[in-house]
């Protein structure tokens, strides 16, 4: 199918996009990788009535280490992300996560700003800006302002986002190499949605979890940190066993959706398997 | 309702293209519409089947998940484009002939842009890196199998 | 083989002549007719009720639209079997006061692009009163069902075909046997999905007042046929024409009631009128398939011989009739070929279509077979397990191993291998190998499992078979032209210059034809493939045929390749014979000469050709000065056969299905080119694993079909299909005068069964048997989740 028509602007700076989005924020869109926007409007789920271009704003891309933060460019497409040469835990749960983006003409447009700010549940970086508290810099001609993810992600596809603001960047802790980290999804073909994602990144000092991070994707509105997940596993001895019981806590206390791809229970019972399978990954051994 | 069509400029296969299209107008569409490069097709538009994949920039991407004014002036390669002249196949092709790679051949050009823009940035790859490229397209008629044959048998000779 | 005899085509792996066009971007499918015509292009409104009566329908003055109140004078398509079971219903060409399922045509918008005629058919408002609708063919015929069509049904309600087989001495054979084994097995609704949606373009003539379509077709004459017997025009003013197809599968074969608006359209606003489907219109209308339960129970003695076989086949056939082969294809097919590959002397079945408020049914690769062979090979794995055999051996108690063999249901299955390819996969699976493996594994946790699948793959059959069936095909009209498919018709020429030129009804699409019918010729006359122009799918320029479905191809049309090519090389050698002295017998046709035998005297071909044409003086007898033979075959059927064996592991804490290993024993008779069997078997069997683990429809409670795109409905990519590995046996069978059998549904047919034994064989331990299709991961996982909690209960 084809999109329905829109106006199109191609601001040269991110002053002009916001001017531009200030115009008529409620029919605009911002476009940036397109791999989510334009799919729906070529379904005519989407009919925005003018198309805010942000690909030639100069900026947006780029993920940048700073001291206790990684800050990654809005507009840094998913293919960047996997190749990014970004040392330790954090680097190495980019990677893996980026690599299961669809595949690759897609995560060679899409963005990860694109994907926060386009808020599906399941996707690799709503749930690994959910499980690290990302912060999110979002900027209109109003001015700039940082939202926290426990804030961001507010139901499905709607964030805390104004109509006329932009994501610029978002912010990531860097995470010292006491952590481990990893994502596992689990979808019916390659580089599909996944129907469940569990991802973790847990800290061990001397064998025992002193900071427990879990976030699962598919099972709620929006991505779900696992206060169950992360109990159980903080002040427990590192082990397979520890993972299990807290993929255990998780999957009883998750309320998932029941939809043609899997029941609520059968995503409780993904949750349970793959969390083992998230934190193996990033070689939690037995 | 239609909107005034804006002038873009591309530059497909080495070709300059000035053509005036509605900004709704995808990729895929002005190279088969406004250009008369039919070789890349429509399967789904929706970004899943990957039959319209053309290469930007050297980057294969979905022609049907881009508008075509966001191509200007960037460098478009499509199937025709491929070949180095009309006598001579690019090995990609001419691996896909010699290993029976296509039937209907309605997928096929979305593959060879696929796998020509991988290889030619990655002529190292080997075959589990290449089947997770190939899993980017939907072909109905071969079963994958002499794709993978015939991606394998191109990375072999583009190595040299 | 001779070793005087020049090297053969038949029997080469040799490149298609069809790809390096299609390679370079060149191939011309409907839409690339389409694209920068000066056309209209048109799209449908189509209906989001299930069933109800339409109150209205309008759109502003600017758009234009199409109701089937300006089709006035068009005549519905009814498709007609001529059996006292077979109820005809009528399919307006757009829907007029009622619409039966959702997706249903029931207006059409032009505008002058693709994106307008969607601006447009957002203005169009369509009024429906809703009304009961029936989803599943079990509440369709319970007694106080509400109809899908307003007509007398002789059995249950909505019941259209409602066929019986009962032989005489079924009775006393289960009298007899010491274990009466029962299964239920059932697929969900499935669609061909061929990469080309549907497309159609209508180019209309000023100066002849003929439109020519263009259309992506399986069928071509057929269709011409239908279309103007719809609109009430000779079929002269219709040419049609199927360029590049973008796969068929069966999908394509069917009457499209969108294509005859588009050519009536075009022939009253004398315009182009393109139609291009659209993804989520080719899952909503382009046809559905396998939506079937079969209860099935086999009659066995101790040692595992099936004595007798029952059978209750329900096929769900959505709420029209598809046109040519009618709902009858699915219901039909089962009940003639359940008993497959295995010696059934008793044989007792009904077999069912009933009518719903869906997208009606048409063929799909392997129509009802692989169900049936999902029945049969779960049926032999069950007895196995009851009575203690190992599932080789009860497969090889029972297949059929001497030929001609009469089953039940009066088919003859003519020279093959059931036995032989058992043997051969069971020898590749190295199964002694295996069972370690697997013992080793289920220690560790771990569920692998293998699983076989024998059968027979009827193909290449003509009008005895279809007149048996019964299947005459008939338009609603004042007459009635009872049709049978059947047979194929060629012509072959030899042009001046010694080029040939073959002209076919059939019309490939994909299957490498003109490449495998060159390769017939280039035997037959001694010449090159390069040289043979196959032209095809247009019926201006070819004779009439039947085209390309059924596995029938190469058996039929290249039958009758072969008799056109052999008539022209006779004449060639009588030519050559006056010239070089000699008798006819005595010459070769070699390298594009003819050649005495014996005195190695040769004339070259162009040289005969030439003086045939313009010097009818030196030729004996000059009455034909022309170098053209046809050809037609129109054969009674052959079987070929093949065995899949399937290993998989399944994951237990997800219900994920990994394919390790896909072992294929197949025998389609004489390969004639052995790269495009392969692929043809490829294909088949991804098709074939995309049916048993991934492909479903899903009608919501209301009727709506929630599967409309590619991320709903899961085509498999390279990831989730594994290296296919085939052993080839060639029986050459008498029935097909090429020695080749049809080979292009037999993948799709036996891999959902051998998957379907292989993850039932993976969890045995846990009890469970896998019977329904896909066998999806929530499915598998629910199963296992339950079997473990039973056990808990039981510990």
């Amino acid at each position: 199918m084809k999109p329905s028509a829109f106006d199109y602007v191609r601001p040269l700076s991110l002053d002009e996009a916001m001017e531009q989005l200030a115009i008529d924020p409620f029919e605009s869109k911002v476009l940036s990788g397109g791999q989510s926007l334009i799919p729906m409007m070529n379904f005519r789920l989407a009919r925005p009535e003018r198309l805010i271009d942000i690909n030639r704003v100069p900026g947006l891309e780029g993920i940048v280490p700073g001291q206790d933060r990684v800050t990654i460019g809005a507009r840094t497409r998913h293919l960047a992300v996997q190749n990014t040469g970004l040392q330790g835990p954090l680097g190495s749960l980019l990677r893996t996560a980026a690599a299961q983006v669809g595949h690759l003409p897609i995560r060679t447009r899409g963005t990860f700003g694109g994907s926060i700010a386009h808020c599906d549940a399941a996707s690799e970086w709503c749930l690994v800006a959910r499980l690290l508290d990302a912060e999110m810099t979002v900027r209109s001609t109003r001015g700039e302002r940082t939202i926290p993810a426990a804030d961001f992600f507010q139901a499905i596809f709607t964030t805390a986002m104004e109509p006329d603001e932009i994501l610029t960047s978002i912010s990531l802790p860097a995470l010292d190499d006491h952590h481990v980290t990893g994502i596992a999804e689990f979808a019916r073909r390659a580089g599909d949605f996944a129907i469940v994602a569990a991802t973790a990144a847990v800290k061990i000092e001397d064998g025992v979890v002193t900071r427990a991070r879990v976030c699962l994707g598919g099972v709620s509105e929006v991505p779900w940190r696992s206060q169950a997940a992360e109990s159980a596993l903080l002040g427990s001895a590192w082990s397979a066993g520890a993972v299990a019981e807290a993929a255990a806590a998780a999957a009883d206390e998750v309320d998932p959706p029941s939809d043609s791809h899997g029941d609520a229970d059968y995503r409780r019972d993904l949750v349970r398997a793959l969390l083992p399978r998230a934190l193996n990954t990033a070689g939690a051994g037995s | 309702m239609t909107r005034s069509t804006v002038p873009v400029r591309l530059y497909v296969n080495g070709d300059r293209y000035d053509i005036d299209i509605e900004p709704r107008r995808t990729l895929a569409d002005a190279l088969r519409e406004d250009c008369a490069l039919t070789g890349t097709h429509l399967g789904c538009e929706h970004g899943v089947c990957g039959a319209c994949t053309v290469l930007l920039d050297g980057q294969p991407v979905r022609a049907c998940l881009m508008f075509a004014v966001q191509a200007e002036g960037a460098s478009v390669r499509t199937v025709e484009g491929l070949a180095p002249d009309e006598e001579t196949l690019h090995p990609v092709q001419k691996a896909f002939w010699e290993h029976h790679g296509l039937q209907c051949g309605f997928c096929t050009p979305g593959f060879l842009t696929l796998v020509t823009g991988y290889l030619e940035e990655h002529p190292e790859a080997q075959e589990d890196e290449l089947r997770d490229v190939l899993s980017s397209n939907l072909c109905r008629c071969t079963g994958y199998q002499n794709i993978v044959t015939a991606t394998m048998s191109a990375a072999e000779e583009m190595r040299g | 083989m001779n070793t005087a005899e020049p090297r053969s085509w038949t029997g080469r792996a040799m490149p298609r002549l069809e790809d390096p066009a299609i390679l370079r971007g060149w191939g011309r499918y409907v839409a690339d007719v389409a694209a920068g015509d000066d056309c209209l292009h048109v799209r449908f409104v189509r209906s989001s009720h299930a069933a109800g009566r339409i109150r209205s329908i309008s759109a502003p003055a600017h758009v234009t639209l199409v109701t089937a109140a300006d089709l006035a004078g068009l005549h519905p398509i009814r498709a007609v079997l001529d059996r006292p079971d077979y109820v005809t219903v009528a399919t307006p060409i757009l829907a007029d006061d009622v619409v039966r399922f959702v997706g249903e045509p029931v207006a059409a918008v032009l505008a002058p692009s693709e994106a307008e005629a969607e601006d447009a058919l957002d203005e169009v408002v369509v009024d429906i009163e809703p009304l009961p609708a029936v989803l599943s063919a079990e509440a369709a015929s319970r007694r106080d069902a509400p109809l899908v069509h307003d007509t007398e049904f002789p059995g249950d309600p909505n019941t259209v075909v409602d066929g019986r087989i009962h032989t005489p001495g079924f009775d006393e054979a289960v009298a007899s046997a010491d274990r009466i084994v029962t299964v239920q097995v059932g697929s969900s609704r499935q669609s061909a999905m061929p990469l080309e949606a549907r497309a159609s373009h209508a180019a209309y003539d000023r100066a002849t007042g003929r439109v020519t379509l263009h259309a992506t077709l399986q069928m071509p004459h057929m269709t011409r046929t239908g279309i103007a017997d719809c609109l009430g025009i000779p079929e002269d003013d219709l040419r049609v024409i199927s360029p590049d197809v973008g796969g068929g599968f069966g999908a394509k074969m069917t009457l499209a009631r969108e294509d005859i608006v588009v050519v009536h359209l075009s022939r009253t606003l004398r315009r182009n009128i393109a139609w291009i489907e659209t993804r989520e219109e080719n899952f909503l209308g382009a046809w559905h398939s396998r939506e079937q339960v079969y209860d099935i129970e086999g009659a066995f003695s101790a040692a595992g011989e099936l004595l007798a076989l029952r059978g209750d086949l329900v096929c769900d056939v959505g709420a029209y009739s598809c046109y040519p082969v009618t709902f009858g294809v699915e219901p039909l097919m089962a009940m003639a070929e359940l008993p497959g590959c295995y010696r059934v002397r008793e044989y007792s079945v009904r077999s069912r279509g009933i009518l719903t408020n869906k997208c009606p049914i048409a063929p799909y690769r392997g129509v009802s077979r692989p169900v049936q062979v999902l029945a049969m090979e779960r049926l032999m794995d069950v007895a196995a397990a009851e009575l203690g055999l190992d599932p080789v051996q009860i497969r090889r108690t029972n297949l059929v191993g001497e030929f001609p063999h009469r089953t039940p249901s009066g088919l003859v299955l003519d020279d093959a291998s059931h036995l032989e390819t058992l043997q051969l996969a069971a020898d590749m699976a190295d199964l002694a190998e295996f069972r370690e493996r697997q013992r080793a594994a289920r220690e560790a946790g771990r569920y692998l499992g293998i699983g076989f699948s024998s059968f027979a793959e009827r193909t290449g059959y003509g009008t005895p078979a279809f007149a048996a069936r019964s299947v005459p095909m008939t338009l609603g009209r004042e007459e009635i032209a009872t049709v049978t498919p059947g047979a194929e018709r060629v012509i072959c020429t030899m042009d001046p210059s010694g080029g040939v030129t073959l002209r076919i009804g059939a019309s490939p699409h994909g299957q490498g034809l003109r490449t495998t019918l060159s390769q017939v010729v280039s035997d037959a006359l001694g010449i090159e493939p390069s040289s043979v122009r196959v032209i095809d799918s247009d019926t201006d320029t070819t004779p009439y045929g039947w085209g390309s479905f059924a596995s029938r191809a190469m058996v039929i049309a290249g039958g009758a390749t072969l008799i056109a090519a052999r008539e022209l090389a006779e004449r060639l050698r009588v030519l050559a014979a006056h010239r070089l002295g000699g008798l006819p017998d005595d010459i070769d046709l070699v390298e594009g000469h003819a050649r005495r035998r014996d005195t190695g005297e040769e004339i070259a071909l162009r040289v005969l050709a030439r003086d045939t044409y313009h010097n009818a003086q030196l030729i004996p007898d000059k009455g034909q000065p022309a170098l053209e033979a046809v050809g037609v075959y129109d054969p009674a059927g052959t079987f070929a056969n093949a065995c899949h064996v399937a290993e998989v592991e399944v994951d237990p804490d997800t219900g994920e299905v990994r394919i390790e290993r896909f072992l294929v024993a197949e025998d389609a008779g004489r390969l004639v080119n052995p790269a495009v069997v392969d692929g043809q078997i490829h294909g088949g069997i991804a098709q074939g694993i995309a049916n048993a683990l991934y492909e479903e429809l899903i009608y919501d409670e209301r009727g709506v079909l929630v599967t409309t795109s590619l991320m709903d409905y899961l085509p498999p990519t390279v990831a989730e299909i594994p290296p296919i590995r085939i052993a080839h046996l060639e029986t050459i069978s008498p029935a097909s005068i090429t020695g080749a059998k049809g080979v292009g549904e037999g993948g799709t047919i036996g891999a959902p069964a051998a998957i379907a034994n292989a993850v039932s064989d993976a969890l045995a331990p846990l009890g469970i048997g896998v019977f329904h299709l896909p066998a999806t991961p929530h499915r598998l996982r629910t199963m296992i989740r339950q079997a473990s909690r039973t056990k808990e209960a039981a510990s």
